[in-house]
Formats: structure tokens, sequence, C-alpha cells
């Protein structure tokens, strides 16, 4: 770890005015949107008791990790190795992992920034409830941005160009954000749907902010699922990556 | 690809490796920098292995990469700050800039420079790690020519300070100025390893000679001169290649026949010349 190197990416980052949009506000302002509809402020049965807004508190969480991780991460590093960044890095003394942990660490950041904003807004402006368990919604929240960094980190190393990162990254981002919720909450899915999403990881990711946000500590299930994809993810990318 | 280059790079020299397109030189430096593993064989930089040791390496070695790129929206400044950063003792990065002339754009960021300003930037890297070796990768390409001088200069007073370079080019004026020895890299060998001078003196043809003769000469009888390595007839006017003795013998031919021969030139091939016939030797 450099901090050199990361305060650098910190800044390159706040020079990426889309990158800040759509990883930082577009989660938030999704959530102001919805929220507007008065519809969305009733108490609806088919989410089991709760308004949409309040299902959707958890999704714009997710919403901001996903964007983060899988689209815009794998942009940057590819990008990087393109351009012979990375290349140049590695004939210093600084270990090139550097870059690629500064790179989780700026994306994660702005993904735990977005995912602060949402509940700020959310309580704020539709009056959703903060987390009652506090700790394991904290937990369950970290566990879901390592799960995003790592499957973002097997996007970068499949991908030899920006272009196909772009590819492979819409393509993992639209189900990403299905199972999310982004849709249909997982709440509001039909049960055997919602059963099969929970193995996905941002279907379990989405089942544990809800549960702790009720107020119960996580799953060991959804935990475990996370954990899992994890490792699976971490292997995969560290498998596959090509400094060049 | 490269087969059995073997070379040795005395301290404070600077030595240059010369070649064709394509010939091997950058997977060459490559091993040297630690950026690619060799298959076989055997790298040592001040006593390390690249790739073994390469942060050991890294702290001794600055490189200048053919083709590399800073992220778009660092500033040269950023970009300077960064890389001395990475190192225990880096060079004062003010002086660096002031002397590459990079001084009014420490601002501006990476992606808005010209190619100039580019490579003088990758330049400025190179050094700023106060480094033992470095190797710079087609130094002074999209130059400008007072730009590529002062460049020239600039490596001059870094080898002055007792640092070796490893000096990567196609481009005979900069090896012919700068370097004290060059090998020739042709087709994944080393074709020669010698002096500038030397170079020029091993090829055939490092003498050229060239004059307008008042009556037409004999061919066999030019032919026939000792040591000769070309004739051309360009609308009566003769270009011969060999050596000095190829000159008195071809003076004594004129003599002999009456011949005058007008606008006569004598003068040394340039490297140029020599790099060509050398890496035409090897091709035939």
């Amino acid at each position: 770890m450099s901090t050199a190197v990361l305060r650098t990416e910190i800044r390159l980052f706040g020079r990426e005015p889309g990158g800040i949009f759509w990883i930082l506000l577009f989660p938030t302002l999704l959530l102001v949107i919805l929220g507007s509809i008065p519809s969305f402020r009733q108490p609806d049965p088919s989410f089991g008791g709760l308004r949409p807004v309040d299902a959707y508190v958890p999704v714009a969480v997710l919403l901001g990790l996903i964007v983060g991780g899988v689209q815009s991460m794998p942009q940057t590093l590819t990008g990087y190795r393109e351009r012979g960044i990375l290349r140049r890095m590695s004939t210093t003394p600084v270990r090139p992992g550097a870059l690629l942990t500064a790179h989780m660490c700026v994306y994660g950041g702005a993904a735990l920034c977005s995912a602060l904003l949402a509940l700020a807004v959310g309580r704020l402006a539709f009056g959703v409830a903060l987390p009652r368990q506090g700790a394991g919604y904290a937990l369950a929240l970290l566990a879901s941005v390592l799960v995003a960094l790592a499957l973002g980190s097997v996007v970068t190393a499949l991908s030899r160009t920006t272009k196909i990162a772009g590819a492979i990254g819409s393509a993992v981002f639209f189900p990403s954000m299905f199972c999310a919720g982004v849709w249909l909450p997982v709440q509001a899915m039909p049960d055997a749907l919602a059963r099969g999403v929970g193995y996905t990881p941002f279907g379990a990711a989405a089942e544990a902010l809800n549960r702790t946000a009720a107020g119960h500590w996580p799953g060991w299930a959804h935990l475990g699922v996370l954990a899992v994809w994890f490792v699976l993810l971490t292997a995969g990318a560290r498998r596959w990556f090509r400094w060049e | 690809m490269v087969d059995g280059v073997s070379f040795g790079v005395e301290e404070g020299e600077i030595f240059g490796v010369l070649g064709p397109n394509g010939a091997g030189k950058t997977t060459t430096v490559e091993c040297v920098e630690g950026l690619r593993v060799p298959d076989a064989g055997r790298v040592r930089v001040t006593g390390l292995d690249p790739v073994a040791d390469h942060r050991e390496v890294a702290r001794v070695l600055g490189a200048q990469l053919q083709q590399s790129q800073l992220q778009p929206k660092l500033t040269v400044r950023e970009a300077l700050e960064l890389y001395a950063s990475f190192y225990e003792h880096p060079s004062d990065w003010k002086a660096l800039v002031e002397r590459l002339e990079l001084g009014a754009r420490l601002d501006t960021r990476f992606g808005k420079l010209s190619g100039g300003q580019q490579q003088r930037l990758f330049i400025a890297l190179a050094l700023i790690g106060g480094p033992r070796v470095v190797v710079l990768d087609e130094l002074t390409t999209g130059l400008d020519p007072r730009a590529r001088r002062d460049t020239w200069e600039l490596i001059e007073d870094v080898r002055a300070g007792g640092v070796t370079v490893l000096l990567v080019t196609h481009f005979m004026e900069e090896a012919q100025r700068l370097c004290d020895r060059i090998a020739v890299i042709d087709k994944g060998r080393v074709a020669a390893l010698d002096t500038p001078a030397g170079l020029i003196r091993r090829s055939a043809g490092g003498t050229v000679v060239s004059f307008t003769p008042s009556a037409e000469l004999p061919g066999a009888e030019l032919r026939a001169l000792p040591a000769l390595a070309s004739v051309a007839d360009r609308d009566g006017r003769i270009t011969l290649t060999g050596t000095d003795e190829t000159v008195t013998a071809l003076l004594s031919l004129l003599a002999r026949l009456r011949v005058t021969a007008h606008q006569l030139r004598v003068t040394d091939a340039t490297l140029d010349d020599a790099f060509l016939d050398l890496t035409k030797e090897d091709a035939a």
C-alpha cells in the first residue's frame, strides 16, 4: 500500500465528473425520484407492510456499489493497463499491486459514501428508519462492497481492453442490478425467484441489508453466500489477471 | 525474438543498443528492466537479478519506456511528486524540470502535453530516483532538433555524475554523439560490438571517395582496386567505398591513366553507412 498512490488516485477520481455522478449521486437521485411518487410512500402488503421507498433504500445502497465496482473500476484499471501506466509503475520500487489496492480503496470508499448519502437522504427526505441493527448492517455492507470489488476485479482480469471491459461490465451490470432489486425489490419478488436470487452476490447482499435494516442480525446463509462469492471471485481475479 | 544476445556494460558508460525495427532491442532492455522474464540466459544489473530482486533493481534503475503513458488527468507536478515519493533519496525534480524546460507546464495535465513534452516528462521520471543505471528506450523520439540536443547534453551530464546509461536508439547521430560503445543487434543477435569509430572502421567501406573523371575509366581496373567495397557510377560521377588503401591505389591509377578527378571528395563513412553495412551483411 502506498499512500502517495492512494492520494493521487483519490485526486484523479475527483476529476471524473462521470464517476462522481454515477457512483455517488445517481443512486440517491433514483431514490428521490421514486420517493416523490405518492404511491411509493404508502405501506404496501407485497413489501411485507413496508413502503416501497423503504425497500428502495437498500437498493440504492447496492446500486452505488455495483456501478463503482463492476462498471467504473474495470474501466479505469483496463485503461491503465492499455496505456502502459501499470507497466511504467512496475519499473519503480513501488509494488504494482499498490495501484490496484488504491483503486479498490477509491471505488470501495466512493460506494460507501454513496451508501451513506442514500441512507441520509432516505431518512431526512422520506423518513425511512435508519438500520436498526447498525453493526450487522455495517458488516453486511462491508461484505457487499468486498464482493462488488472482487467481481469488478474479475471483469478487469478478463478484459484485455477498455472496450471489452465495457461490454463484460454491462453484461454483469444488468443482472446484478436485477438481483439487487432495482426493478423489483427482493421483498416483492415471488418466493421461488427470491430464493434463486438469494444465491447471487447482490441478491444475498440485498437480503442481508434488508434483515439488518429491520433489526435482525444478518443470516449466516446470506453472509455465507457473500463469503463464497468473495473467495471464488478473488481466486478467479488472481488467476486471470495480467499486468500487460 | 532474441537469441544469444550477450554484452556487458561498464559502470559510468553510455552503452548504445542499435538495430533495425523489430531486431529485438526493446526485448533485450525489457529483460534488463525486469519487465520480461527471459526464457533462458542470465541478466544482472549491479549484480542483481532484475526478476528475482525486482525491487532492489528498481531502486537503482531508472527507465524510460518506449510506449507508456500516465494518467491523462495527472498534472506534470503531481506526476513528479508521485514518482519522487517511490524512492528513498529522489533527485531534486525542480532542477530536472528546469533542465528539461517543463517549468511552465507543471500544472498542465499529462493528456494536454505535446508529444515532445510527454517525452521530456518521461526522461525526468527516469532520472527522478537518482538512479545508478538508466535505461532509455528511444530517448529523443518526438523531440525537435533543439530539444534533442539539450537532451543529449543532459545525458552527458548524467553520465558525468557516474551514472551508467543504456541507450536504445535507431538514430545514428545520437549513437555516434553519445555512446562509448555500441552493440548492433540484428535479428535477435549481436551483429557487432565496438566503439562508434571502431564500427565505422570495421565495416567494409569505411572510406568514401567520389569524383567526376575527365575521361572514362576502365571498369575492370576500378573493380580491381585493393580493399574495395563498392563502386557506383551515377551520371558520370563515380563513388567508391573502401579503405585508405583503396584511395591511394585509386590516385596512382588516375595518375597512370592521366585522368583528372574533378570535385574529388574523400570522406569517412558515417555510423549510418556502417550500420547499413553490418545489418545487410547479416541478411546475406
